[in-house]
């Protein structure tokens, strides 16, 4: 893609603490307009945390974080509201509001923020519902008759009402069968191509970072080891690295990401 | 992208058929709507003039021209940016299937008949299921008693400080002020009669008979059945009730007993503390306001008020306390996995609680008068 393009996203000097545990120490990152940007760790390392602090829900105890070439914190309330739409988030269990039916669901935003009548925004929330490959009937359903795919869907076709220059995406493909996670991974892309997206994605599903990502930062240590791309990350020298992308899981789905090329 | 026009859209009337203008987006969108209604179906559109479009706009160009022709977007308009072309199929291929089902349409009187049905039908349902529940409940407690390694000590306890000895402040000062306004109450109208010195014995047989048990109950209704629903309602949408049966254990005795037995035992208490804490009230405006002074007031009440009322009074409360517990439970296990399903069965367990209590006390009125107690 856009290889050293415009940067969206730009985390410097970030530290996070709970206490008196560092979760994330002078970590630095940038994410490039266009990229799919995995993010992979071990569990604790502050995958979630990040994408917390970068999207503004957690403050940072120190560092700067420019989402769009905007600081959210400094921002006053009106303004990042407006920077707010510019991206979307998909949260690890989806977050669907479970008192509104699907088309309500991604209506919501778009009602809010565009002044859209409700029969317009709920037309186009169909349509995004059928882009993100649910069927017309599920438009009407509301989360809870939902299997745990559909509301990953769901919760994809939300974070795209507005369409965002910026997607965030907490474990898309976690509790997803291998068909289900290969056709998100499939969807991730098309919607990539199509609107322009840049993507940060925390994921543990090795087969998504070969079969989708440009890039991946490898988190250990309070900091992310190395932001490049696989073929360089899996040549990194560390250990974690190492067992990560050489066990027999990585290995397999390095050879599967090969035979499809 | 190559087009950096960053005007309105527009859908335009050229020589050679319709143009596509400016920027098709969603600030433009409701507008663009009405500009696509009119013209609906058209054979050929010029795209070149298009500048930045997201989906808002390919949905309403995939309206104008058809999925099947947005489809092959390629062969008549290549000059079109690689990525409005394969945004432009992939909106086209989602909308290839028809995507407004209307909702099943009932005629209106019906469905408020059919709602109607439901409802009763649902109270009736309600109350089964409660009688079911308390039968649960009953039976559980049964087999649990003859096995005293069941006993959860730590989980009444736990339910105790919570239902019960929390609640203590708020219920003596509830009483108190309630007390005070019985006095009051009866000082005014039995003025009139010459008779204040009855005050006394109103305060008395209300808080006794009636207001210590039913104020409490109320209380507890409000405060702990909210909390029972609460907390097992957000359990059940967290599947940890399913992972309670899975590992061969019974909710009902690990989640209900206690709750249950806690509320029976604090809710008498609470009863003392509200009759006292009313008959002070009472005494405090008798001294203040009345020249009924507390060693005459205690004189009166030793002399003129039989242990029945007392005891009448505080039988009601493990009754009460009963339904309550039973009830918050009940409603908590029939909460669906949602945020709203929990409010809504929170709710229905205060309000029937409080009905409850309020009909139960009617009923036992109407008995203990007949019965003379």
């Amino acid at each position: 893609m856009s290889g050293a393009g415009e940067t969206v996203i730009e985390v410097r000097d970030l530290v996070n603490r709970f206490g008196s545990h560092c979760v994330h120490e002078n970590l630095d990152l940038d994410i490039y307009r266009g990229e799919i940007l995995g993010v992979v760790g071990g569990s604790g390392t502050g995958k979630s945390v990040l994408l917390r602090s970068i999207v503004g829900l957690k403050r940072p105890d120190a560092g700067s974080i420019r989402v769009l070439g905007e600081d959210l914190q400094r921002l006053p309330a009106d303004e990042r509201s407006r920077l707010e739409r510019r991206f979307g988030v998909l949260f690890q269990r989806g977050a669907l509001f479970t008192s509104l039916n699907l088309q309500e669901n991604v209506a919501l935003p778009l009602i809010e923020h565009s002044g859209l009548t409700r029969a317009d925004a709920e037309h186009l929330a169909r349509v995004k519902l059928a882009l993100v490959g649910l069927p017309p009937q599920a438009a009407r359903l509301t989360p809870d008759a939902l299997s745990g795919g559909m509301v990953k869907r769901a919760a994809l076709a939300r974070a795209l009402a507005m369409d965002p220059e910026v997607l965030f995406l907490d474990e898309p493909t976690a509790g997803l069968d291998p068909i289900g996670a290969g056709a998100f991974d499939r969807l991730l892309l098309t919607l990539r191509d199509a609107l322009g997206l840049s993507v940060f994605l925390v994921t543990h599903d090795l087969d998504t970072l070969y079969s989708t990502c440009d890039r991946v930062a490898v988190l250990s240590d309070r900091r992310v080891l190395v932001a490049e791309r696989l073929a360089v990350v899996e040549a990194t020298d560390n250990e974690w690295i190492r067992d990560y992308f050489h066990g027999p899981r990585g290995r397999a789905a390095s050879q599967a990401a090969q035979r499809k090329e | 992208m190559t087009h950096t026009a960053t005007h309105a859209g527009t859908l335009e009337q050229g020589d050679e058929g319709l143009r596509a203008v400016g920027d098709w987006t969603l600030p433009h969108h409701s507008r663009l709507r009405r500009e696509v209604a009119k013209v609906r179906g058209t054979e050929t559109l010029d795209l070149t003039p298009l500048g930045r479009l997201d989906t808002s706009g390919a949905v309403l160009l995939v309206e104008l021209l058809g999925a099947q022709r947005v489809l092959r977007v390629g062969d008549w308009a290549p000059a079109l940016p690689a990525e409005q072309q394969a945004l432009l199929v992939a909106v086209a291929d989602a909308m290839r299937e028809p995507l407004d089902i209307a909702p099943p349409s009932v005629f209106p009187p019906l469905a408020a008949l059919a709602d109607l049905g439901q409802r009763v039908a649902g109270l009736g349902h309600q109350q089964f299921q409660l009688i079911g529940f308390i039968g649960v409940t009953l039976a559980s407690l049964v087999s649990g008693l003859l096995r005293p390694r069941r006993w959860r000590i730590t989980a009444l306890v736990a339910q105790l400080q919570q239902s019960g000895l929390n609640a203590i402040p708020i219920v003596a000062l509830l009483t108190f002020l309630v007390g005070a306004v019985v006095a009051f109450l009866g000082a005014t109208v039995l003025r009139d009669f010459g008779a204040t010195i009855y005050t006394v014995n109103l305060v008395a047989y209300s808080f006794l008979r009636e207001f210590g048990v039913l104020l409490a109950a109320i209380l507890l209704a409000g405060r702990t059945a909210s909390a029972f629903t609460a907390q097992i309602g957000a359990m059940k949408a967290n599947e940890e009730l399913d992972a309670i049966r899975t590992l061969g254990l019974s909710p009902v005795e690990l989640l209900v007993l206690p709750r249950v037995l806690a509320m029976m035992i604090s809710l008498p208490i609470l009863t003392l503390v509200g009759m006292l804490s009313g008959m002070l009230g009472g005494a405090l405006v008798c001294s203040l306001a009345l020249e009924i002074p507390l060693a005459q007031f205690l004189a009166i009440l030793q002399r003129d008020i039989p242990l029945n009322h007392f005891l009448v009074g505080l039988a009601k409360a493990p009754l009460f306390a009963f339904l309550i517990a039973v009830i918050g439970c009940l409603e908590g296990f029939k909460a669906a996995g949602s945020a709203q399903s929990v409010g809504e069965h929170t709710t229905s367990s205060v309000v029937q609680s409080i009905f409850m209590v309020i009909l139960l006390d009617a009923l036992a009125a109407l008995f203990f008068m007949e019965m003379g107690w």
